[in-house]
């Protein structure tokens, strides 16, 4: 099983022709990922590697007939038409790779997702892994660090930082306990499928047992988490490590935005809150695993 | 997050349709005087600093006459607001109140939307508003695209208990508000107070918006220098580090400021990060062996050497750090050996003086440590460089023992103009300019750059010297990666040839000004 990807996903990439757009499509296909489509404006007819470029996301979906994922390597100014069209095309998923995605575009994205009834991830996401099974995005880099750092098993992963999601990863493959699928949520206030959206699929997944989460401060995912685990809405046992303890305060926080929030977002209430549901949160990152290991045999 | 000052705030306000104060920018108090004269009667007259409570430190006052009104300034003038002096006050009408309100136009990341935030009893903050009198506060959730209706407006003002002539207004001037945050793409636009005047008209005598980052590019006329929040004026340290990043959209590289002033053994040390989470545990870490940071810095999202390169130039040219720290998250996506010849370039021209510690685990670390630590030698001071299996603890650890034992030596030159070349060969780069001197490369037996080329771009010529596979144009365009290898690895192992030129424009003067070569 595992979520977002696997084994059959279909995947375009946009902006294929592009520097990040050519070594990644290539790294994802190492991994055994199924890249069927590449999309730039003005470039259809080439082909990267072997890949077919289309001019446009639908034209790349009536030609090859199916896609299940898009993954858009462009800059960030021409994120929100290339999100767009994936999702007037109907793409099931979208991941939004960019960097400085401005935030008025974010919600414009999430308004048309969420009338179109499809999911996006990011911006600002190193993207999804299933281990053995195929990657949309950049997570692992190459296909063979890849394949050494993830062994499949049953901990779905889920950070809300890019570098960390392989890291929580790669300790706890160390530590000898595999892994379904990693996500990297974004590291932006606003994103597609954040922390509470992806625990939700963990939990609809059969092969996963448990679920470690990265969290950070701001915001308000790991709060959800936490009213999904008190309402059973996740009854899977959830290990977690929040960052940012030593953070200066006021620097994330906009005056207002912890009024709408109910004064949310600090490192102290992530941890109550997540305790208090019933998770467990290790003060050191260095004990996420033993955390796991403790779990899992419980 | 950028912020506006208030006068700059409140002149975008009054282009949406919102009425403020009249008023100027004085930066003297004979400017100062000058303006309230102008403007007639009593005034007010406000530090244009970014804090918070001004009026509790005294950087708010009232002024009956021009002359009062110049020795208010004066004083706020001569005070400072968290630890950054006051440069401007703003000079306005005094305004006779009849009712203050609060509005604000917030982004709520759980419902993905633009939110309009009112309170029926404005001035005071809006948290504590919400805590105490929580009937006199309300929010609607807003259609991002469709904006905000003027019946849902006057509905929501109802819903506080306004009622009347000023319910009509204070939903105009509410539409007026919501198209103003979205025209300017900010991440907060807050009225407080929004006053009904004893006039009739509705104004904002205050407000705070910050604007997003990510969006400042589309917002040239705002005249914002460097788009991040930094909680302070940005320093020209930070205005070189903006300069190198803004236009450049390969990897992102963060820099941000935390002490100035401190000297050597004081412990403070020039800290490199990768990626947002993987930096904050390297703070911590660092945090945790007595070391404080001179600043923040993330170079992430798989950059180029050459950007890295800047960074570690921009850090090195912090004076008196004890030390230079790098880590990440430690198991990174990205090649690490891109972030290691950047480094290399940079320690080596510098040179560096200080003990060096640097964890770079992920993908290609072998090589990166191998680059990082083999190819630095000839600098002379410890550099150490670790993998995904090191834990940042451990790299902290050791950057302590190898500053506790280090003795400083006498600076070194620099080195950072080769010789001039005789037979120079020379192509742009996205952001610089490569030259091999040919006279030097044809005796060079090893030709490393060809081979470590990234991007493969290189071929021996007939002469047996590098050239181009690629023409000129499709090298600047970005055919050349600045991967550095054409330098770094023709210095450590072929005849050194190879010198990739890397403005970074500003950095030598700055550097002047601190007593730095």
């Amino acid at each position: 099983m595992a979520i977002l990807v696997n084994g059959s996903t279909r995947v375009l990439v946009q902006g294929i022709t592009g520097r990040e757009g050519r070594a990644r499509a290539k790294l994802m296909r190492d991994y055994g990922t199924k890249v069927v489509a590449g999309c730039t404006p003005g470039r259809g007819g080439e082909s990267v590697d072997g890949t077919p470029v289309y001019d446009t996301v639908l034209e790349a979906l009536e030609t090859t007939g199916r896609i299940d994922a898009s993954v858009i390597f462009v800059p960030a100014p021409l994120v929100k038409d290339a999100a767009l069209e994936s999702i007037a095309a109907g793409i099931p998923l979208t991941v939004l790779v960019g960097d400085r995605v401005p935030v008025w575009d974010v919600m414009e994205i999430a308004r048309a997702a969420e009338r179109r009834g499809v999911d996006f991830l990011g911006p600002n996401t190193l993207g999804v892994l299933s281990v053995g099974k195929g990657v949309l995005g950049m997570i692992g880099g190459r296909a063979e660090s890849a394949r050494s750092w993830f062994r499949p098993g049953g901990v779905g992963v889920a950070s809300r930082s890019g570098g960390m999601t392989s890291s929580t990863g790669y300790y706890l493959c160390r530590a000898g306990i595999g892994l379904t699928t990693l996500v990297h949520v974004g590291g932006d206030g606003i994103i597609g499928l954040p922390l509470p959206a992806v625990a939700r699929l963990f939990q609809g997944d059969p092969e996963t047992r448990c679920i470690a989460l990265f969290g950070e401060i701001g915001g308000s995912q790991e709060e959800r988490v936490a009213e999904m685990i008190a309402s059973s809405e996740v009854s899977k046992p959830v290990v977690a490590f929040i960052g940012g303890r030593a953070a200066t305060k006021g620097v994330r926080f906009s005056h207002a935005g912890a009024i709408v929030e109910g004064g949310r977002g600090t490192h102290e209430g992530k941890v109550a809150a997540l305790r208090e549901a019933g998770a467990t949160v290790v003060d050191a990152f260095d004990a996420l695993p033993a955390a796991v290991a403790k779990v899992l045999e419980g | 997050m950028a912020r506006l000052a208030e006068f700059k705030g409140k002149q975008v306000l009054l282009g949406a349709g919102i009425s403020v104060p009249r008023g100027a920018l004085a930066r003297s108090a004979a400017e100062a005087a000058a303006v309230a004269a102008s403007l007639g009667g009593a005034v007010v007259v406000k530090a244009q600093a970014w804090t918070t409570s001004r009026a509790a430190q005294g950087l708010v006052c009232f002024a009956e006459s021009a002359e009062a009104a110049g020795d208010a300034a004066a004083a706020i003038l001569a005070a400072n607001a968290g630890g950054f002096p006051i440069i401007e006050v703003l000079v306005e009408e005094r305004v006779a109140i009849a009712s203050e309100r609060y509005a604000g136009v917030i982004l709520d990341d759980r419902r993905r939307c633009p939110v309009l935030l009112i309170s029926a009893r404005g001035g005071s903050g809006i948290e504590d508003t919400a805590r105490e009198h929580p009937e006199a506060v309300a929010e609607l959730p807003l259609d991002v695209v469709e904006g905000l209706p003027l019946h849902a407006a006057r509905e929501l003002w109802r819903r506080v208990g306004v009622h009347g002539e000023e319910q009509r207004k204070l939903a105009e001037s509410s539409v007026r508000l919501v198209a103003a945050a979205r025209q300017l793409e900010a991440r907060s636009a807050e009225i407080n107070p929004m006053v009904l005047a004893a006039d009739g008209r509705v104004m904002a005598l205050d407000c705070r918006i910050t604007l997003d980052d990510a969006a400042v590019f589309r917002h040239p006329d705002l005249g914002i220098e460097v788009a991040r929040e930094l909680g302070h004026p940005p320093t020209p340290l930070e205005r070189i580090a903006w300069d190198v990043e803004k236009d450049d959209y390969r990897g992102t590289f963060y820099f941000l400021q935390m002490r100035e002033g401190f000297g050597r053994g004081q412990r403070v040390v020039a800290f490199h990060g990768a990626g947002g989470g993987g930096s904050m545990m390297g703070m911590d870490a660092l945090q945790r062996h007595g070391f404080s940071v001179a600043n923040f810095c993330d170079t992430s999202g798989n950059p180029p050497a050459s950007k890295v390169y800047r960074a570690a130039r921009i850090l090195l040219s912090q004076p008196g750090v004890d030390g230079y720290f790098g880590t990440g998250s430690g198991v990174a996506s990205q090649e690490q050996f891109h972030s290691a010849r950047g480094l290399v370039k940079a320690f080596l021209e510098e040179p560096l003086a200080v003990p060096a510690v640097v964890r770079l685990g992920g993908n290609g670390e072998e090589k990166a440590i191998e680059i990082l630590t083999g190819y630095t030698r000839e600098i002379g001071v410890p550099i150490e460089c670790y993998g995904k299996d090191t834990p940042v603890d451990f790299c902290a650890e050791r950057l302590e023992s190898l500053v506790a034992s280090f003795t400083a030596q006498a600076p070194r030159p620099p080195q950072r103009a080769p010789k001039p070349p005789s037979r120079p060969y020379t192509f742009k780069t996205p952001t610089g300019e490569i030259t091999y001197d040919h006279a030097v490369c044809e005796h060079c037996k090893s030709k490393a750059c060809v081979a470590a080329c990234v991007p493969q771009i290189l071929k021996l010529s007939e002469n047996g010297v590098p050239v181009l596979k690629v023409t000129l144009e499709e090298a600047a365009r970005g055919r050349c990666t600045e991967c550095l290898a054409c330098e770094v690895d023709c210095r450590a192992l072929g005849a050194g040839g190879g010198h990739v030129h890397l403005p970074v424009p500003g950095l030598d003067e700055y550097r002047a000004s601190r007593g730095m070569e």
